[in-house]
């Protein structure tokens, strides 16, 4: 084969995103009743990118064959206490800043250790650690309320040069900064080791604890940067359980859009983030055409359900029923 | 009481350390609450502890079933208030109804089980994947229902026995269920093909496989089960409350996993005792209440819970280090 078709090969679930993400763009941008303005462009931009942190949390976690339901908790936690700390002079809110994403990045090592350390199952450790950080976040926040530093906030959420959306170029900056060389360096490739087969990756002297730890840390980095960005967006932190929970779902979602999959070792985090803005459109077509938003949580969780469903057609390629049970 | 406290060192001799465990914890925590109020060992508050823990254990109990073939049933929250405003739905129209609702609020769970069941079992996605989106549908579903506000129907007579009455004196309606539905468990595990069927899909789903069970409709049975009893624990919770209510089941989740896994069942499945459950319930409960009592915020309650839990699992749910 040639090189090219190793790379399609490898990229064909982030590729398939990006298509389905295109094509429900311009359903979305053709029937808006504005167009495909820098508004439009915009709004939908600011909304895509909240969940795109979060489904990049999870796809670090995905991809080391785990799951973090707490990512949606971290980043609703990460939301109040950014409410509390990025305000004031420039110094004050870049230890705001600062002091956010450390909490985030606690909150995740925290996860990573107990799973990895404590040999707990991801699903029931994070469950549990969720609520602490909910917890958390409701003695910070009892009722929604606080505020932000506006000059940065409005920086973040409007448009550089008139046109592209400021949140979208963020990002951008993140992905270079957090996922490329996460999953360029020896830790990164531990962890796509360690979820495609933890026997073997033991077995080669893969640092998989590592590799592991490393992935839940950045995870609860990233959902933290999604819960400053949401202060920045709403001007407030609230501790609302239903949207924690919501974010966790959708980043879910998002993570199987984007061709992760979720036993682990296969994909990237480009494709959950096309998934997120994917979903997130999709999400949004009820609205362009009108139609009751009561049907919203309906419609996400269908399309949830059918995402998850089409991981089954695999089943097709099964030779031997052996390895139905893996 | 007096039978079960009787009893209980013939249990402690057979039982696993992580049941004793769960039960000195039991110990501990009334202990600790009669420091802080008398009234704690009074029998009027057992009891009452007892019928509020026999909601949990009605939804622990499915999901125990669940967790021993080494799922885990994440549709838990929508499943309780599907049950219950189902019941209660049904409950408006006119006498057949009101006769027809609790079954017709379990189906509405057994349903929303078998999909989960069609999901794990026949298509092999992940459970905790699967029951997530169900649990999502159900939630769209009950929102368009009740077009997003409370819903209006309030519960049957019927229920509120189930949940409130005394058809024996002294002993809620509500533990007789749990009590009734916990020996139908026992005995569907120790003494029937189907429970010896899901430890061994637990244990090894491969070997069982292969040694002729059709581990596919039993997975698929145990999920609808376990959705048939969340929608039966959201019935009574409806019947204690009198009506349903949009979040009811949120507050169900990680207390009935939890209390499974304290029970020391074995989150990768095929390990694992009812008397566990019991115990896990009866902890987890206590844990509420004696919080509650001493007016710890939600905020605190939260934090304090998901410690304790991390920390009992860290004491003896942990996974076997060996590798490779």
């Amino acid at each position: 084969m040639k090189d090219w078709r190793y790379w399609l090969a490898e990229q064909r679930g982030t590729l398939l995103a990006l298509g389905i993400f295109v094509a429900m763009f311009a359903i979305y941008s053709a029937n808006h009743p504005a167009g495909f303005t820098a508004n439009v462009v915009q709004t939908a931009a600011n909304k895509g990118v909240l969940l795109a942190f979060v489904a990049m949390a999870q796809t670090l976690v995905v991809i080391t064959a785990g799951i973090d339901l707490s990512v949606g908790m971290i980043f609703t936690l990460t939301n109040c206490l950014a409410s509390w700390l990025v305000i004031g002079t420039g110094l004050e809110t870049a230890f705001g800043v600062v002091a956010v994403l450390g909490t985030g990045l606690v909150c995740g090592a925290i996860n990573g250790a107990i799973v990895i350390y404590g040999r707990l199952q991801p699903i029931v450790a994070t469950i549990a650690t969720g609520a602490v950080y909910f917890g958390l976040a409701l003695l910070l926040r009892p009722f929604p309320g606080g505020s932000v530093n506006e000059d940065l906030a409005d920086a973040l959420t409007g448009r550089l040069f008139g046109v592209v959306p400021a949140s979208l170029v963020a990002l951008v900056v993140v992905v270079a900064i957090v996922w490329v060389p996460f999953s360029r360096s020896v830790l990164g490739r531990a962890a796509y080791a360690a979820g495609s087969s933890e026997t073997a990756a033991y077995m080669s002297g893969v640092p998989i604890r590592r590799g592991k730890f490393v992935a839940y840390a950045l995870a609860g980095l990233l959902a933290a940067i999604g819960g400053l960005f949401l202060t920045f967006f709403t001007y407030t932190g609230d501790a609302a359980y239903a949207s924690g929970n919501a974010y966790t779902l959708f980043s879910i979602a998002a993570v199987v859009l984007g061709g992760v999959s979720l036993f682990g070792g296969k994909g990237s985090a480009l494709g959950a983030i096309f998934g997120a803005l994917a979903f997130r459109t999709i999400g949004d077509l009820l609205f362009v055409f009108d139609l009751d938003p009561l049907w919203q949580p309906l419609f996400q969780g269908v399309i949830l359900l059918i995402a998850v469903s089409l991981g089954a057609f695999a089943l097709f390629r099964v030779r031997n029923r052996l390895e139905w049970f893996l | 009481m007096n039978g079960i406290a009787g009893r209980m060192p013939k249990f402690l001799r057979r039982a696993d350390p992580a049941v004793v465990t769960a039960f000195a914890c039991i110990l501990l925590l009334l202990f600790l609450g009669s420091l802080y109020s008398r009234s704690f060992l009074s029998p009027e508050y057992l009891l009452q502890q007892l019928k509020v823990a026999s909601f949990l254990g009605v939804i622990a109990t499915g999901m125990m079933l669940v967790i021993l073939l080494g799922q885990i049933d994440l549709s838990v929250p929508w499943s309780v208030a599907t049950g219950a405003m189902m019941a209660s739905a049904a409950a408006a129209y006119g006498p057949v109804g009101v006769a027809l609702a609790i079954p017709f609020g379990i189906l509405c769970g057994v349903a929303i089980g078998i999909v989960n069941g069609i999901g794990v079992a026949y298509l092999r996605i992940p459970s905790m994947i699967i029951t997530l989106a169900t649990n999502a549908v159900a939630q769209g579903l009950m929102v368009v229902y009740t077009g997003g506000f409370s819903p209006q129907d309030s519960a049957t007579p019927a229920m509120r026995y189930l949940a409130t009455g005394f058809a024996i004196p002294a002993v809620p309606n509500a533990v007789i269920i749990w009590a009734l539905i916990g020996a139908a468990m026992v005995f569907a595990l120790t003494r029937t093909g189907f429970g010896r069927a899901v430890y061994g899909i637990g244990n090894r789903e491969r070997a069982a496989y292969l040694s002729g069970i059709d581990t596919r409709r039993v997975v698929m049975v145990a999920f609808a089960v376990s959705g048939g009893l969340s929608a039966f624990g959201g019935v009574l919770l409806a019947g204690y409350a009198s009506k349903a209510a949009q979040s009811m089941g949120d507050a169900y989740l990680l207390p009935s996993i939890a209390a499974v896994v304290l029970g020391g069942t074995s989150i990768l499945g095929g390990r694992g005792s009812y008397l566990g459950t019991v115990a896990g319930v009866i902890l987890i409960t206590l844990l509420q209440s004696i919080l509650s009592v001493m007016q710890m915020p939600e905020a605190g309650r939260q934090i304090i819970y998901g410690t304790v839990i991390v920390a009992m699992l860290l004491l003896y749910g942990r996974a076997p280090a060996s590798r490779g």
